[in-house]
């Protein structure tokens, strides 16, 4: 009964990450690119679902957990000359420790209020990084010297302006961020954020500090977009003030939205979809936004809960 | 243990919205493994006086103690730790969960607070018996997969129960439980509440007097945010205060 629930979306998972790692044999090297990027964005798109997608809470700040992770990555790497892997950690940390304050302000309000508190606080975030132009290089960004981004392992070192190392380094934390978010919603803490999401008060009534629940799931959610951040300082080699804005803070709810919010390969089809419909349509037109507008209606009118939330709904229940 | 201090007691409880005195200073004391009634006209403040006692609202003035202890300050959720389960008088299930998720909530704040409290860590078995008998008891065994928004509205009053019952709580609050059920269902829902109060005390808000007779040791009569009567459904029925309060005092016009 919910074994067996559980056991197929299991494999279900499994054999997507199976399949991502089989297609980088197949497909051609543009595409490997393409791929290695929508995945790192799909971690941070992962991350929102946590808020958005589970426990309900609309946040239209996110961009500056994400921003947090590739400052507090590329900073350390650039100014510092210190390893990917502990600048990594300092940007995870650096966003978990960002939503755990912003979490602590922000939570006391709800609905239209939580989203613009949430906004005004990743605006902030996005001028604190103009206003130190000096360390940050503002809008025109820093690009790491390929030579520092280098991951040191005992015995090996991987160069990760590599597209192959790329590539696989971005399937390794996608795959974990997507075990990790399978975990949580199987888990009672999972159930509970759901419950949150339907009606916060029976939640209460049930014996739930609805405050500190909330609050878990923002830092959990902070973590994984501020490792999708942190991930592209290192993997793409650029870090600027343009991730801080409020386009990085709605692009995350567009992806969730259409992949389906709340199932837990919603973001990454939600991010593939979005990405080469705007790759695509633009090779064509310059008025590929027209295109993508019309494209995002069409895909609301027949999957109105996203893709994978209308295929749950209709047909199968099991899915996480 | 000999009864020597009331399981839940309050003293001067009031509560005022505005000018409107809701609940106003009302003493009530309530035993261990009693089922009392409380009943009144609409607007007499019974719903609010329950939500004094479980936290969902907080009371202007007075205190109220739960086997002994002071629990006017604390939230509600705490106050549903320490034993005070309230099922809503409009069915506040979660329609999208299955029925097994919606026990499954109150199933697991149990296990988790036996955890903490430095029992053995709980599985997914456990959880699963902690729902499946909370679902035994009110018959919804068989349901346990479907939505919860799906069932027909008797089974979501039964689901409500169960999600009270699966807290396993010393003090069980049941806020017109009966309401829109129809006369077989109610007939099921007396055995079931007969069948709880052997392990909780139950406070029961009610309207159908046929089922507080039925069920109630004790009923209490509120008016106008205040006491107006207690005693065994015997004296109850025979107080005249009482029926005037349902019938109409010469002063109202």
């Amino acid at each position: 009964m919910a074994g067996r629930a559980t056991t197929r979306a299991l494999l279900l998972h499994l054999a997507v990450l199976a399949a991502l790692v089989v297609l980088y044999w197949l497909l051609p090297d543009y595409h490997r690119g393409v791929l290695a990027r929508v995945l790192v964005l799909a971690v941070f798109a992962a991350g929102y679902n946590i808020v958005f997608g589970y426990a309900g809470l609309l946040s239209l700040g996110h961009a500056m957990f994400f921003a947090a992770g590739i400052y507090g990555a590329g900073l350390p790497v650039y100014h510092l000359d210190w390893g990917v892997g502990a600048a990594f950690a300092t940007g995870v940390g650096a966003g978990a420790l960002l939503a755990l304050v912003v979490g602590m302000l922000a939570l006391r309000t709800t609905g239209v209020a939580f989203m613009i508190v949430t906004m005004m606080f990743s605006q902030v975030f996005y001028l604190t990084t103009l206003y130190f132009t000096q360390w940050t290089r503002g809008e025109e960004g820093l690009v790491l010297p390929q030579a520092a981004r280098r991951l040191a392992l005992p015995g090996l070192e991987i160069d990760l302006s590599d597209p192959a190392s790329r590539y696989f380094i971005a399937v390794a934390l996608f795959s974990v961020v997507l075990m990790a978010s399978f975990a949580i919603v199987r888990a009672p803490f999972g159930r509970v954020l759901v419950a949150i999401r339907e009606n916060e008060e029976r939640v209460r009534m049930l014996g739930y500090d609805v405050f500190s629940n909330k609050l878990a799931a923002m830092v959990i959610s902070g973590a994984f977009c501020a490792a999708a951040g942190a991930a592209y300082a290192v993997l793409f080699g650029y870090i600027g003030s343009t991730f801080a804005t409020i386009q990085y803070s709605i692009l995350p709810l567009l992806w969730v939205l259409l992949g389906g919010a709340g199932t837990v390969l919603g973001p990454l089809l939600g991010t593939v979809f979005m990405f080469y419909v705007v790759d695509i349509t633009s090779g064509y037109t310059s008025a590929y936004l027209l295109i993508v507008g019309v494209a995002l209606i069409v895909l609301v009118l027949f999957f109105p809960k996203g893709v994978l939330g209308t295929i749950r709904e209709r047909w199968l229940r099991w899915l996480p | 243990m000999a009864a020597v201090s009331p399981l839940l007691q309050t003293r001067g409880l009031s509560r005022s919205f505005g000018g409107l005195r809701a609940v106003d200073s009302v003493d009530f004391s309530l035993d261990a493994g009693e089922i009392r009634a409380i009943i009144g006209p609409n607007g007499a403040g019974k719903t609010t006086f329950v939500s004094l006692v479980c936290g969902r609202i907080a009371p202007s003035a007075g205190t109220i103690l739960f086997e002994g202890v002071d629990v006017t300050r604390l939230p509600a959720h705490q106050r549903v730790k320490r034993g005070i389960a309230y099922t809503f008088q409009i069915t506040s299930i979660f329609a999208n969960l299955s029925v097994f998720d919606n026990v499954a909530l109150a199933a697991q704040r149990r296990l988790i607070d036996h955890a903490e409290r430095g029992g053995s860590r709980f599985s997914p078995a456990d959880l699963r018996r902690g729902v499946a008998e909370a679902l035994e008891r009110v018959g919804l065994a068989d349901r346990a997969e479907q939505a919860a928004g799906k069932l027909a509205y008797g089974h979501q009053r039964l689901l409500e129960v169960a999600m009270g019952l699966a807290l396993e709580p010393r003090l069980l609050i049941l806020d017109e439980p009966t309401q829109g059920l129809s006369d077989a269902e109610i007939d099921g829902f007396i055995a079931l509440v007969r069948d709880i109060a052997r392990s909780a005390t139950v406070l029961l808000i009610e309207h159908n007097m046929p089922v507080v007779m039925a069920l109630a040791d004790r009923i209490t009569v509120m008016n106008n945010g205040a006491v107006l009567a207690e005693g065994t459904p015997a004296e109850i029925r025979a107080d005249s205060a009482v029926q005037h309060a349902y019938l109409g005092t010469p002063d109202d016009d």
